[in-house]
């Protein structure tokens, strides 16, 4: 097994305005679990099936390892890269069993009888489906469908499986049970997997590293924890975790993570002209006695707490969270912990 | 056997070229020769001699007036069969439509013959029921007035499926939401839905047009001994007698019928293009109005009509065929099955006949489908402009009528085939290429739609699970679009098997098909043969679509032509 490398990929389509993807460079440890995440049509599926092999890179290069995917004039078509996929539809294929679905690549690659069988069954005991092995897909559940995919894509143990919205057709319980199957499917194969979704929730929950992506371009590569703490920019700062953006006068220089006596400061400060994006996590705005005045524009009761918008002396709204029972018009003082300039 | 691709697209690298030389060869070559040989005759100077020929303008006299009064009728019959089974509470309407919609399946020759059958003096039917007309009447049908209305009774269950297509697509909440506004039944069918279905209705009108031009098998038996031609009969009658001017001259006359189809192909198109109003609103459930103590009524002018236009016909034939000879009584005591011993048993020509025609028909089904298959994958899966292009032009051939193609196919072979040395003009490989050029339109349109449903995604596992093209084609697209492709063989080769326009100018001795041999029968008077062949064939369209129908669940929408 080896590492995935993305280099400065390209794609255009032929009277698109502008580039689907445009030089997008990532690299993927072996092993490593990739969340490709952004809005539809950021162009996160595009860079998947170009890893896949099905779109055709306008420039640039995809190597694993020491072998040439894509660039440089070559292609190797995806028959022969030793990749797995689970669609957005599972694509199982509707006139075989369930064991002939899963066993159909180990029949491509010569493999048959009882080895064949008994990796069949392996793969279908890790997603918990043996006794399904005779039933046509049509008959399954839609949660019990994309275990087989998975299993389809276990079965020949490939390089790199890649994972496209796979859960995007499954209610929320199910969306929780398959979570927990794909953090066991990585951690017992080792494979080094792509997974494209919209929802951030989704990719900070699984993934080892997180690209988002934004009309074709990467905005951050990290690790979830680093992207939640210092996020990039206005865009990746609004799409991961919940947050508010606060407009301060411009800042110039090298600090990023403000306290409350620098925001304090910077909200009160009415000059007008250029201003710079703050972002406040609603967990560090603390309600206090004596705080910063703001009214409560909206509450929502959420179970284990309300949580509140708040609307400053200026009039920008605030996320917050409260404990306690208030009311929409009440006036509270508060006090911002921490800040983030993005 | 299979090259795989470099690229990222999924199609084999000699997929592109086959798809461009089987489309070339089937449709550009053979269209292209006929034009080309039309424009040079029509600047020649033995031209005016064609053109100056009041022959030739009693013919197109004839083919426009036969058609538009046939298209008329077909308006009346299959408008009103399409507005009354779609929108009124009718029973056994699906038994009333596939009964409507038999006389489009069965072959124009048979019709004409049925006809004959059942009226005129020498009427078997007629006479075993004493209503014969007295012997050395005219028979009426041999007049274009006889004409045009078998193209009505032949074409209009195209009328009916178009404007019912239409109906169809009409959303039930459109009709709700007029009710609600205070419409009555009778407002809401004159406002809303008559406006509506109006597209449908000059399509259907149109389709039927064209189909009248170049219709061969009607005027040929009703129109030849009354010295009725029209430009397809005019066409094949300068073949009987061939002369130096001959393919000069049918060229040309080729291209009148395909100028006249076009221009009712053109206007077809211009109107379903402003169809697109239909998708607005919860299609697929259409309103269905109560008659209330008028449907009865209704349902007697149904049963009545297809009495005439089906039952009536039909026992003629039959009772034709039992007839020992051509005017001769038909009872309990003359009735004889000597015809059907004589063609199963006797003829050697309708031996050849069956062999002949089951056999084209056979390979043009079968091979038409391995060809469908790849321009099919070819049409669906490239992303190329060119594509749609591709498949416009593989449908010529199947829009214009039949003996343009035929036509312009004996320009094209009539010369020793280039290299070869030898021509292929007079055997039967003539016919079957022809039959592949007309009727590829035919294989594609179900094998492409079935194409269309399938999620791409379920070839791109396979890709992944290291599948070649080979490899998927067999394992994955071919089982998926089976039903389909099933429904494809057996329409194809119903349709080459009736068929008669296309061989009767290609045939030579040895070479004939079932509708020639039906045609040549009656021509020489062995008309209890004829009708006996045609009894067989009427049989052998019942059963194949019947065949059909009890596959129609397990097909995509719009592949059986006679189910909308």
């Amino acid at each position: 097994m080896a590492q995935l490398t993305l280099n400065s990929l390209y794609k255009t389509y032929e009277g698109g305005a502008r580039a689907a993807v445009s030089d997008v460079s990532i690299s993927v440890r072996d092993g490593g679990f990739l969340a490709l995440l952004g809005p539809s049509g950021c162009g996160k599926t595009t860079v998947l099936r170009m890893i896949a092999g099905f779109e055709h890179p306008s420039d640039g290069t995809i190597q694993l390892g020491d072998r040439t995917l894509a660039g440089a004039g070559k292609m190797v078509p995806p028959e022969h890269r030793n990749m797995a996929m689970v669609f957005q539809s599972y694509a199982l294929w509707p006139h075989m069993s369930v064991a002939d679905n899963v066993g159909y690549p180990l029949k491509v690659r010569g493999v048959s009888g009882e080895a064949r069988r008994r990796k069949v069954m392996e793969a279908l005991s890790t997603v918990r489906l043996e006794p399904y092995a005779d039933r046509r897909p049509a008959d399954l559940s839609g949660g019990q469908r994309q275990r087989v995919a998975l299993a389809r894509c276990l079965v020949t143990e490939p390089a790199v499986v890649l994972l496209d919205e796979p859960l995007a057709n499954l209610d929320r319980h199910l969306r929780q049970e398959m979570e927990e199957t794909f953090r066991e499917f990585h951690a017992r194969s080792g494979a080094t997997m792509i997974y494209v979704t919209h929802d951030q929730a989704e990719a900070m929950a699984l993934a080892t590293d997180v690209a988002v992506m934004s009309e074709g371009r990467l905005l951050q590569l990290a690790t979830p924890e680093e992207i939640y703490a210092r996020p990039e920019g206005a865009l990746v700062g609004g799409l991961i975790g919940q947050g508010s953006i606060l407009q301060v006068p411009l800042l110039t220089g090298e600090q990023r993570l403000f306290d409350w006596h620098a925001l304090r400061h910077l909200l009160t400060d009415r000059r007008p002209g250029h201003s710079s994006d703050m972002l406040v996590r609603p967990q560090d705005v603390e309600i206090v006695e004596g705080g910063m005045s703001a009214t409560v524009a909206s509450v929502l009761f959420e179970g284990e707490r309300y949580a509140l918008k708040l609307a400053l002396a200026d009039g920008q709204l605030l996320r917050a969270f409260s404990r306690q029972p208030v009311k929409v018009g009440d006036v509270l003082g508060i006090v911002i912990r921490s800040g983030w300039r993005l | 056997m299979f090259g795989s691709a470099k690229s990222g697209n999924s199609q084999p690298r000699w997929l592109f070229p086959f798809v461009i030389v089987v489309i070339f060869l089937l449709s550009v070559l053979p269209l292209g020769r006929l034009a080309a040989t039309g424009i040079s005759s029509a600047f020649r100077s033995g031209a005016s001699d064609l053109i100056t020929d009041p022959a030739l303008w009693q013919s197109v006299y004839y083919t426009v007036t036969t058609s538009f009064f046939g298209m008329l009728a077909a308006i009346v019959l299959g408008g009103g069969f399409a507005l009354l089974l779609t929108l009124f509470d009718l029973r056994c309407k699906t038994l009333i439509g596939f009964l409507f919609m038999l006389p489009t399946m069965i072959p124009p020759q048979v019709t004409a013959l049925a006809w004959i059958g059942m009226t005129g003096p020498s009427s078997a039917l007629l006479k075993a029921i004493g209503l014969a007309p007295p012997l050395g009447s005219p028979q009426p049908l041999y007049s274009a007035g006889g004409i045009a209305l078998l193209y009505g009774v032949q074409h209009a269950p195209l009328v009916y499926l178009s404007l019912r297509a239409g109906l169809l697509a009409l959303p039930r909440d459109a009709v709700e939401a007029a009710r609600l506004s205070g419409a009555s039944s009778w407002r809401v069918l004159k406002d809303i839905i008559l406006p509506l279905s109006l597209p449908g209705f000059t399509a259907g009108a149109a389709i039927a047009f064209v189909s009248g031009v170049g219709n061969f098998g009607i005027p040929a038996i009703l129109g030849i001994p009354a010295s009725i031609y029209t430009l397809p009969t005019l066409i094949y009658s300068k073949f009987a007698a061939f002369g130096p001017n001959t393919f000069a001259d049918v060229s040309l006359l080729s291209g009148l019928i395909a100028i006249l189809a076009v221009i009712g192909l053109a206007i077809e198109e211009r109107v379903l293009r402003g169809r697109d109003y239909r998708v607005i609103g919860l299609s697929g459930q259409v309103a269905v109005f109560s008659l209330g103590p008028w449907r009865i009524l209704a349902e007697l002018v149904l049963w009545l009509t297809l009495l005439i236009i089906l039952v009536m016909p039909m026992l003629a034939l039959i009772a034709s065929s039992l007839a020992p000879a051509y005017g001769v009584p038909l009872s309990l005591k003359t009735v004889t099955f000597h015809a059907y011993e004589e063609i199963i048993y006797r003829q050697a020509i309708t031996r050849i006949a069956f062999t002949n025609s089951i056999g084209l028909s056979l390979a043009t089904a079968f091979g038409l489908l391995l060809v469908s298959v790849l321009i099919g994958y070819f049409i669906v899966r490239s992303r190329s402009r060119i594509a749609p292009v591709l498949s416009a032009i593989a449908e010529i051939p199947y829009a214009l009528p039949g003996v343009v193609t035929a036509v312009a196919f004996i320009l094209v072979f009539a010369a020793p085939l280039p290299v070869l040395g030898f021509s292929i003009y007079g055997t039967i490989w003539i016919i079957l290429i022809a039959y592949f050029s007309h009727f590829l339109a035919v294989s594609l349109k179900p094998v492409v739609s079935a194409f269309r449903q399938i999620d791409p995604s379920l070839e791109e596992a396979a890709r992944l699970s290291g599948a070649g093209f080979g490899r998927r084609m067999w394992d994955i697209v071919v089982p998926l679009v089976g039903p389909a492709a099933g429904a494809s063989v057996i329409l194809v080769f119903l349709i080459a098997c009736n068929e008669l326009t296309v061989s009767a100018l290609l045939w030579s001795a040895g070479t004939q098909t079932l509708g020639v041999v039906i045609y040549n029968l009656d021509d020489s008077g062995s008309f209890n043969l004829a009708s006996a062949l045609s009894v067989l064939v009427v049989v052998m369209v019942i059963v194949m679509m019947l065949i059909l129908e009890l596959m129609a669940k397990r097909l995509p929408k719009g592949v059986i032509p006679w189910r909308s």
